[in-house]
């Protein structure tokens, strides 16, 4: 299994049933639940990694509260945004990103 | 007029010290990157979840609740959020003049505002500390604080089933939320002996009273492991992640106390993800570009304060994990101390001294914390020639060592130039007191801190002119 919301039907913390969003990443549609971090939608659709490494490795999260600067994505148009604490927003476009050809 | 106190982090330890300056009669500008006050401790829940019970998956939610309604509603108080500190320019004299950026997470567009305090409150907080090993930049890998963020913040696992490895107390809140939103926790490793935990956490156990309120939260975590039969094994690391593409083994072993690897007992476990932290890296940036001294400990470097807080730069005072690892009620006692001097409260104030002595106990407890978790010298005894060092730019630990030993004479600086470790987005802060670490002894050191740009802006952004802090209405006589 991979990583998963907790069901807001089972959520102690008490959730109200989950208003649904929609993002594209790389063009593809991703749905995602608001309030979800642009990292948490990726994850929850079982995505785990989306942008690579000079090597051409693959990342996704590793810190989660924006330290490492691993899940830079691009979104709607502006690069290098960390994905852990961007929230997400109905009708984003990301775009995913390759150390490569990244501006430092 | 009366003083403006800036305080920079709205953590338990900003929490406090904007409660303490409004309490000596400051006005308050409270600052912070995220969206809502409440730090890593004390992690909201976005506005959108609307989320009846958010104080189920925290202790001293309450208490929280309390304190930050007080210090938002202040009207003495501005509360800043999504607001980083990107620089602070230090004039002449007095306190640095605090440069931020308002509007969504690295934004292209964001407003530039300036603040020029009377006094400065840094509280910052930490990051996790993660020890390289091979296989580490696996994705699914995660530190213990990315599974602990995503899981309360925004109530997501990172995985399952799950293992969870490192040093330090902190694994099992993270064992314990992991298990709450119903991932398997396979195991939670701890890589120190029984022996050195017990030793650090049995000396002096009058020390402890007063931190019972922290010491039974620990010990509600045990029990909840021990009911969903998560094994909390002592002596024990992960040494490698393995995987095509992403992590689908972790490989363990025993230790000897100095953490090198007991030959033979190595085991391989399949798991899901791997959350692993070996304690925590304070965020320096802010103090250093502050002129504030560090001070070195075993455990790392922290910001030098004085029995008030004080750093030794001018009208700027620090307080929470930048000045030592104690955790969130240290980190709140030590905001309040801050905050009320800042504030130009008295120190011998009858509240200041009882504060001095929570904060005193608070300390001996980090002191503590420190002794029973420590980082065993031999773990680079883990690490391969191609074992990735520096995440951002793939610097491998044979390259860094090569470096190291072709400029004997040379400087960290020229290590780093040549290798590129700590050059790359995160500036260091994921690897630089590891590279310090394997570089010490070996060439003459460079401060792994310094960062002028403490936050990522836009060149678009760098060439809008800035705002001036503009006073609330209802207040302009009494703010600058
Ligand atoms: C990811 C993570 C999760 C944690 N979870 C727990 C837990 O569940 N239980 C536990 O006991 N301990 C936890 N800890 C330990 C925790 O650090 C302390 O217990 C406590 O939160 C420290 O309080 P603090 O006020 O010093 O710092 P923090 O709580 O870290 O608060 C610092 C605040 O400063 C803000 N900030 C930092 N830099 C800037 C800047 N340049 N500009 C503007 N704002 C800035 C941050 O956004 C943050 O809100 C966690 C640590 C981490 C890193
Ligand atoms: S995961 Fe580390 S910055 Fe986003």
């Amino acid at each position: 299994m991979s990583a998963r919301l907790v069901p807001a039907a089972r959520d102690a913390a008490g959730r109200r049933p989950d208003v649904p969003l929609r993002i594209t990443v790389d063009g593809e549609p991703v749905a995602g639940v608001a309030g979800q971090t642009i990292a948490g939608v990726l994850l929850a659709s079982g995505r785990r990694t989306w942008r690579s490494g000079p090597s051409g490795a693959p990342r996704g999260v590793f810190c989660g509260i924006g330290a490492c600067f691993d899940c830079l994505v691009t979104v709607n148009g502006v690069r290098d945004v960390r994905a852990c604490r961007r929230r997400a927003r109905d009708g984003d476009t990301v775009a995913t990103q390759s150390r490569g050809e990244d501006a430092r | 007029m009366s003083r403006l106190v800036v305080v920079v982090g709205a953590g338990p330890a900003g929490l406090g010290a904007a409660a303490g300056a409004l309490r000596a009669g400051a006005d308050v500008t409270l600052v912070d990157a995220s969206e809502h006050p409440g730090g890593q401790y004390h992690r909201m829940l976005p506005g959108a979840f609307a989320a009846a019970h958010p104080g189920r998956l925290h202790h001293g939610w309450r208490g929280f609740e309390r304190l930050r309604d007080h210090v938002l509603r202040h009207p003495r108080c501005d509360w800043w959020p999504e607001s980083t500190v990107w620089s602070l320019e230090r004039p002449g004299e007095g306190a640095p003049v605090v440069h931020v950026l308002r509007g969504e997470a690295d934004a292209a567009g964001r407003e530039r505002l300036v603040l020029r305090p009377d006094a400065l409150v840094l509280a910052p907080g930490a990051h996790d500390r993660v020890l390289p090993f091979p296989g580490w930049e696996l994705p699914g890998v995660y530190t213990a604080g990315a599974a602990q963020a995503l899981a309360k913040g925004e109530r997501l696992v990172v995985g399952d089933p799950v293992l969870i490895a490192g040093s330090g107390p902190f694994l099992l809140p993270v064992a314990a939320s992991l298990i709450e939103a119903g991932a398997t926790v396979l195991e939670v490793l701890e890589a120190n002996p029984a022996a050195t935990a017990a030793r650090g956490w049995g000396r002096r156990p009058w020390e402890l009273a007063p931190d019972a309120g922290k010491a039974g939260e620990l010990a509600g975590y045990a029990l909840l492991l021990a009911r969903h039969r998560v094994p909390y094994r002592t002596g024990r690391a992960v040494i490698e992640a393995r995987g095509d593409g992403r992590v689908e083994e972790a490989v363990t072993a025993r230790l000897r106390p100095d953490w090198s690897v007991v030959p033979g007992t190595e085991r391989t476990v399949p798991v899901d993800a791997l959350c692993v932290s070996h304690g925590f890296s304070p965020q320096l940036e802010l103090p250093v570009a502050a002129g504030c001294a560090l001070t070195r400990t075993p455990g790392g470097a922290f910001t030098e304060v004085d029995a008030d807080q004080r750093t030794t730069a001018p009208g700027v005072y620090a307080a929470g994990e930048i000045t030592g690892i104690g955790g969130a009620p240290a980190a709140r006692t030590e905001g309040l101390l801050a905050g009320w001097i800042a504030g130009g409260g008295d120190p011998r104030a009858r509240e200041a001294a009882a504060l001095s002595r929570r904060r005193d106990r608070a300390r001996a407890f980090a002191a503590r914390l420190a002794a029973a978790h420590p980082i065993g010298a031999a773990w680079p005894g883990w690490l391969r020639e191609e074992t990735v060092v520096c995440r951002c730019e793939e610097t491998t630990y044979g390259s860094l060592r090569r470096a190291a030993g072709d400029q004997a004479s040379g400087s960290a600086r020229a290590v780093k130039l040549g290798t590129r470790a700590g050059l790359g987005p995160c500036q260091a802060r994921v690897c630089g007191p590891t590279v310090a670490e394997l570089l010490s002894g070996r060439v003459p050191g460079a401060n792994p801190h310094h960062r002028p740009i403490a936050q990522p802006i836009r060149l678009g952004e760098l060439a809008s002119p800035p705002t001036e802090n503009t006073p609330k209405p209802d207040r302009k006589e009494s703010a600058r």
